[in-house]
């Protein structure tokens, strides 16, 4: 198991491990700390870092130090669900079309092909146009917004093993389909597969902030980083940290999940299929 | 009057890795004008990496450390790139392995041509025009043809354009670095040709790096053996090749196969030692026949024999001469007549995106019980598709494959579970015919539980008993693919067909991918295991010297097509069709005084 | 050709789709103009003058005949103030200034994504490279509302240099107001540009370990010959993709920025469409901007056909 944690000890994958688990204490044991209610003002509305409120208030005189320390949760939450539900749909649909070519493939890449071919928020936005806002919306587009690019990475590894000795020789053994699948090719795909997980991720939190920032996504009084800045960027002259402190954690976020998903990618990349421990 | 400074001289070379572990080291050698060193090694022994510092070259990750190398009497310096530079192409030219990928894809052959007689037009006044030099190698020298690209140029063609390119300004040293690796044999025969005309026409000296003795004594005047990184043994073509007097040497020749005199191929125990584990003493001696124990500890000395010939070993007087046996080709048993598999009238194609194009056509042959029949042809014959039709992983377009007179479905998956059983294949290319993820004993035991029926107890039992059948140690079994050789995931491939216990092996190139003397030791197990285990063989190949010593019958097929079939010694020694006397004529063969 | 015709059928296919997509709800664009406590007489009244009383095929149909004649409806914003506004009255111009915004950001782009990107490679393992991998891979990440958000903290809270938002009247061209486009055009190179250069990066490394370069080298050609004429030249083509990509990256991404800077453009147009669920304005916009999406994806297949001479001779 060592090997697997190999990209730890990069000095990438270890700042970005680093600032991962800065910005996972704060989403997730913020709200244990947080000195105020979230959605009750506490004064009056933007006003800079004062006694009891160290960050100041928002634009309806909330506490902001109390919001971004609630606001950190639907973010990873969001993408996080996302990202998952991509990997189960777009990874069936790969390695169906990779395994089984001919006709099915070809469909399947054509419809990939359309889905890429739209920008990923205007998909979005069309969606919310036709289903409203909420969040099961926002996971659902989003997973399938990157569906296709998983699709797309497991198609390209199943194709890849499916023409290899050992694939073939199964066949001429006359093993079913599944037991294929399982054996002879899940164990080989994983690596390249779940190496650019971390990217996955990391485009799932700029996809469900960037349409949180919209407005088109949760909505108020709804605590959330990218609505927090959304919502105060009229009251920048007054209070700037409203601004700052969000963006700060969502960029350190999106930085540390690339940082370390890029660290695992070179590692698996290292190591090879070669590798088997 | 002077003499004229030798062609190349290389002194003490030393190529390290970063580890600074040496790829190469302690190579001198020696080039008079007008000579041609043929500088020969398996994988791993250091070929390349020498030949290009020839040029003061070193690929990403590796360093020239130490030697001088002097071409024509001009030192090459080793860490200066551009005085290196002014040298190559001008002085010493370079022919690159695989010419289809050492194109520049993005430019007109000519204008590739143009930019090496640009660069050297102060320092090589002698230097030719495109024309000239595309007319030099007889390709046609008009404007057309030099606005061609390389993807619309034949192998062979590719190959004489970086020829043209490496002798435009007339270099009088040229190093090759497995020239005709990648192109079919008769293809071969003629760069081969060009080359010794060109040699003849300019005096040019060359050093013509290559693992396969066979094309090297064809070319060259003089032969530096390399074996972990060290010249093992280096004099006269024939002298060498005749008389070996390094035990490693001996081993290479003993394992080389040949078409007009098939003999049995020996092969040497162990595999060679890689970078980075080399013994102290000789890094031959762990699979030396005759070392002491002074070889173990000290390393010999490159040592003048007499004849221009030198030996790295302290026990070379005790190197006997080979012998060439023929070939122990076991008897068929089983009653003559039934034929185990027959093939009628088989037809196959592959279906492209835009053409469809025919792989076999009207393709009938039979293998008796425990028989060994040979598919001979070049790349793109068809018998590659014709053996997967057999192993249900083609579908067939017309024709019948019986087995013992009932006919088999086309894929795998639809044929009775004995059918799968009793025919099994091992394919070409060892490092993908094994599951890098699953260790040896589950890849073996798999076939034996699924085509059996065996339990995991009796499975686990199978699997010594196979392992020990290919000869590799126990300790194998709980090893992955990625521990190990060529050759041993070879024989692992091997062992896990014999697991389901077939009447029918079909062996599709098992040895193109592996060295020589890897391939005589693949061959010597097959060989026994047909005697052993009574087992019929269909084996595809493209050489015919390998075919020679396994093979009872031979197929010969140009183009999806069989040209001519019969027993292989006939067909070898009296072939009928224009197509196998071709093959025959281009293959190479070791001197006839070695061989 | 047919690479053209292909992209037709794909827009075809998109415009179904974003068709199906925003009227996925039973909840109509009459209802969500005229809220939540209409009359039902009034909303089946203006249904038949939007015309949502007829079945969906009829009404795509309808669409896409007026999308090929140029006619991409009424907003319901007109229809709400009891008037008739043709969507492409309110969008001309911001189709004008969207475009500017994007143009503006790819010239820039290209040139220093194939600048930044060569060095790094050519460098590869030193410290130049180092600063832009790294700095690159650090922004790559950064959604633009953030990388926006920042710069305008920096140059406009801190600096005082810049403003916010952008006021372009209508009928003006945002290069009148070259200040006001600083902001937005740096927002939106950041992702796209950093992940151009790590591509192009990646792809000159690849052009530099071939054999052909070798074979350059060991023929005694200098190092400027080999790193233009051999790995350069070879690693345009897949450039081309890599550049055509972000620049869509960069299209989509204009949603965002012009929302945050206020910029009158295609995307904030279709961002408040969105909000007040403007069905035909949300339809209409969307397939402009996936049209031009598509545009680029052809205009860079046909740019490599030109640049990769096996595929120009195959043609």
């Amino acid at each position: 198991m060592k090997g697997r944690l190999r990209f730890a000890r990069t000095p990438a994958g270890s700042i970005g491990l680093a600032l991962l688990a800065l910005v996972l204490a704060v989403a997730l044991l913020g709200p244990l700390v947080a000195p105020h209610e979230p959605d009750v003002p506490v004064g009056i509305p933007l006003t800079g870092p004062a006694e009891g409120q160290v960050l100041g208030t928002d634009f309806l005189g909330r506490d902001v130090l109390s919001r971004v320390l609630w606001g950190g949760r639907s973010v990873l939450a969001l993408a996080g669900a996302a990202t998952l539900l991509a990997y189960l749909v777009g990874g069936a649909a790969g390695m169906f079309a990779g395994y089984r070519h001919g006709l099915v493939d070809g469909t399947l890449m054509r419809g990939v092909d359309v889905m890429l071919s739209v920008p990923p928020l205007i998909f979005l936005l069309v969606l919310v146009t036709g289903a409203g806002t909420s969040a099961a919306v926002l996971v659902l587009g989003v997973a399938l917004v990157q569906a296709p690019l998983v699709a797309r990475v497991v198609r390209t590894a199943t194709l890849e093993q499916s023409v290899k000795g050992f694939v073939e020789a199964a066949e001429a053994r006359g093993e079913r389909t599944l037991a294929i699948i399982r054996r002879e090719l899940l164990p080989n795909i994983a690596g390249p597969v779940f190496a650019d997980a971390g990217l996955r991720f990391a485009y799932s939190i700029i996809l469900v902030a960037s349409v949180n920032f919209l407005g088109l996504g949760l909505q108020p009084p709804a605590a959330d980083w990218a609505l927090i800045i959304s919502e105060n960027r009229s009251g920048l002259d007054l209070n700037p940290y409203v601004i700052l402190v969000p963006a700060l954690l969502i960029a350190i976020l999106a930085i540390a999940v690339n940082l370390v998903g890029d660290a695992i990618a070179r590692t698996l990349g290292r190591s090879g299929a070669g590798e088997a421990r | 009057m002077s003499v004229a400074p030798a062609a190349l001289t290389v002194r003490g070379l030393r190529v390290e890795l970063a580890s600074t572990a040496a790829v190469v080291d302690d190579v001198s050698l020696h080039v008079a004008p007008g000579e041609a060193l043929g500088l020969v090694g398996e994988s791993g022994s250091g070929k390349t990496t020498t030949a290009l510092a020839l040029l003061g070259f070193a690929r990403p990750g590796v360093r020239i450390v130490a030697g001088e190398v002097e071409v024509a009497g001009r030192a090459v310096p080793p860490d200066d790139e551009r005085a290196a530079r002014a040298l190559r192409g001008s002085r010493v030219g370079y022919v690159p392995q695989d010419p289809g990928n050492s194109l520049n894809p993005a430019l007109r052959i000519g204008a590739s041509i143009q930019d090496v007689l640009d660069e050297h037009v102060r320092s090589a006044p002698r230097a030719r025009d495109v024309p000239a030099a595309l007319a030099s190698v007889h390709l046609p020298g008009d404007s057309a043809f030099a606005r061609r690209f390389p993807h619309q140029l034949s192998g062979g063609q590719q190959q004489r354009v970086t020829i043209a390119m490496a002798l435009a300004c007339e270099p009088p040293l040229v190093v090759l670095d497995e020239p005709t690796t990648g192109l079919d044999v008769v293809t071969q025969a003629r760069v081969l040709d060009e080359l010794r005309r060109l040699r003849a026409e300019r005096g040019l000296s060359l050093v013509y790096v290559s693992h396969d003795l066979a094309v090297v004594s064809q070319i060259a005047d003089r032969l530096a053996v390399l074996y972990a990184g060290r010249v093992i043994e280096e004099g006269p073509v024939v002298e060498v090749l005749s008389r070996p007097r390094h035990p490693y040497t001996r081993g290479l020749v003993a394992s080389i196969p040949d078409h007009v005199v098939p003999r049995r191929l020996r092969s040497m125990p162990g595999v060679a030692v890689g970078v980075g584990e080399r013994p102290p003493g000789c890094a031959f001696a762990p699979r030396c026949p005759q070392r002491r124990e002074r070889c173990e500890r000290e390393l010999p000395e490159l040592e003048p024999i007499g004849d221009g010939r030198e030996v790295r070993c302290f026990e070379w007087r005790a190197t006997p001469a080979t012998v060439f046996e023929p070939p122990a080709v076991p008897t068929p048993s089983g009653a003559v007549g039934e034929a185990l598999l027959r093939v009628e009238s088989l037809a196959a194609e592959h279906r492209g995106r835009h053409e469809t194009t025919v792989a076999a056509h009207e393709v009938s042959f039979e293998i008796p019980p425990g028989g060994c029949v040979a598919l001979v042809g070049e790349s793109g014959s068809g018998k590659t598709t014709i053996a997967r039709c057999i192993a249900g992983l083609h579908t067939p377009s017309g024709g019948r494959i019986l087995l013992d007179g009932v006919p088999l479905a086309a894929r795998a998956a639809r044929r009775p579970v004995d059918a799968r059983r009793r025919i099994q294949i091992v394919f070409q290319n060892p490092y993908d015919s094994l599951n890098p993820r699953h260790r040896v004993a589950d890849s073996i035991a798999r076939p034996a539980r699924v085509l059996r029926g065996l339990g995991r107890q009796q499975a686990a039992g199978a699997v010594a008993e196979l392992l020990e059948r290919v000869r590799l140690p126990t300790r194998v079994a709980a090893r992955f693919p990625g521990e190990l050789s060529g050759g041993e995931r070879q024989r692992v491939a091997i062992a896990r067909a014999l697991a389901a216990g077939p009447d029918l092996l079909i062996c599709d190139e098992i040895t193109s991918a592996l060295d020589v003397s890897v391939q005589a030791a693949v061959l010597e197990l097959l060989a026994e295991l047909r005697g052993e285990l009574g087992v019929a063989v269909l084996f595809i190949s493209h050489d015919l010297g390998v075919v020679a010593s396994v093979a009872d019958r031979v197929l010969v097929l140009e183009r999806g097509a069989v040209c001519e079939q019969g027993r292989v010694a006939d067909v070898l020694a009296r072939p009928q069709h224009p197509y196998t006397q071709a093959l025959l004529d281009a293959a190479p063969r070791l001197p006839e005084a070695a061989a | 050709m047919r690479r053209v015709a292909a992209g037709v059928v794909t827009l075809l296919v998109v415009s179904a789709l974003v068709f199906a997509g925003t009227e996925l709800l039973p909840g109509d664009a009459a209802g969500a103009v005229l809220g939540r406590n209409a009359a039902p007489e009034q909303l089946a009244e203006l249904r038949a003058q939007m015309g949502l009383d007829r079945p969906a095929v009829e009404r795509y149909l309808d669409w896409l005949g007026g999308l090929v004649t140029g006619d991409l409806g009424n907003s319901a914003a007109g229809y709400a103030e009891g008037s008739r506004r043709p969507i492409w009255d309110e969008i001309s111009g911001e189709i004008g200034n969207s475009l500017t915004l994007a143009l503006v950001a790819a010239l820039v782009m290209v040139p220093v994504a194939l600048v930044l990107g060569v060095v790094s490679a050519v460098r590869a393992g030193r410290l130049t490279d180092h600063a832009i991998s790294t700095s690159s891979l650090a922004i790559i990440s950064l959604p633009e509302f953030i990388i926006g958000s920042l710069l305008i903290l920096v140059f406009f809270s801190w600096l005082g240099w810049l403003s916010p938002v952008s006021l372009i009247a209508p009928g003006e061209s945002p290069l009148a107001h070259p200040k006001q486009l600083v902001l937005p055009v740096l927002t939106l190179l950041g992702a796209s540009l950093a992940a151009s250069v790590r591509m192009v990066r990646a792809g000159m490394i690849d052009a530099l370990r071939t054999d052909y370069v070798q074979m350059a080298r060991l023929s005694g050609l200098r190092e400027r010959t080999v790193i233009r004429r051999y790995a350069l030249r070879n690693a345009l083509a897949p450039s081309v993709q890599i550049f055509a990509q972000n620049i869509q990256y960069l299209v989509g991404g204009i949603i965002v920025v012009e929302y945050l800077f206020s910029y009158p453009g295609l995307g904030k147009e279709l961002v408040d469409a969105v909000a007040i669920r403007d069905v035909r304005e949300v339809q209409s916009v969307a397939i402009v901007i996936a049209a031009v999406y598509i545009a680029l994806n052809i205009v860079a297949d046909l740019l490599v056909v030109l640049l990769v001479p096996k595929l120009r001779t195959a043609a």
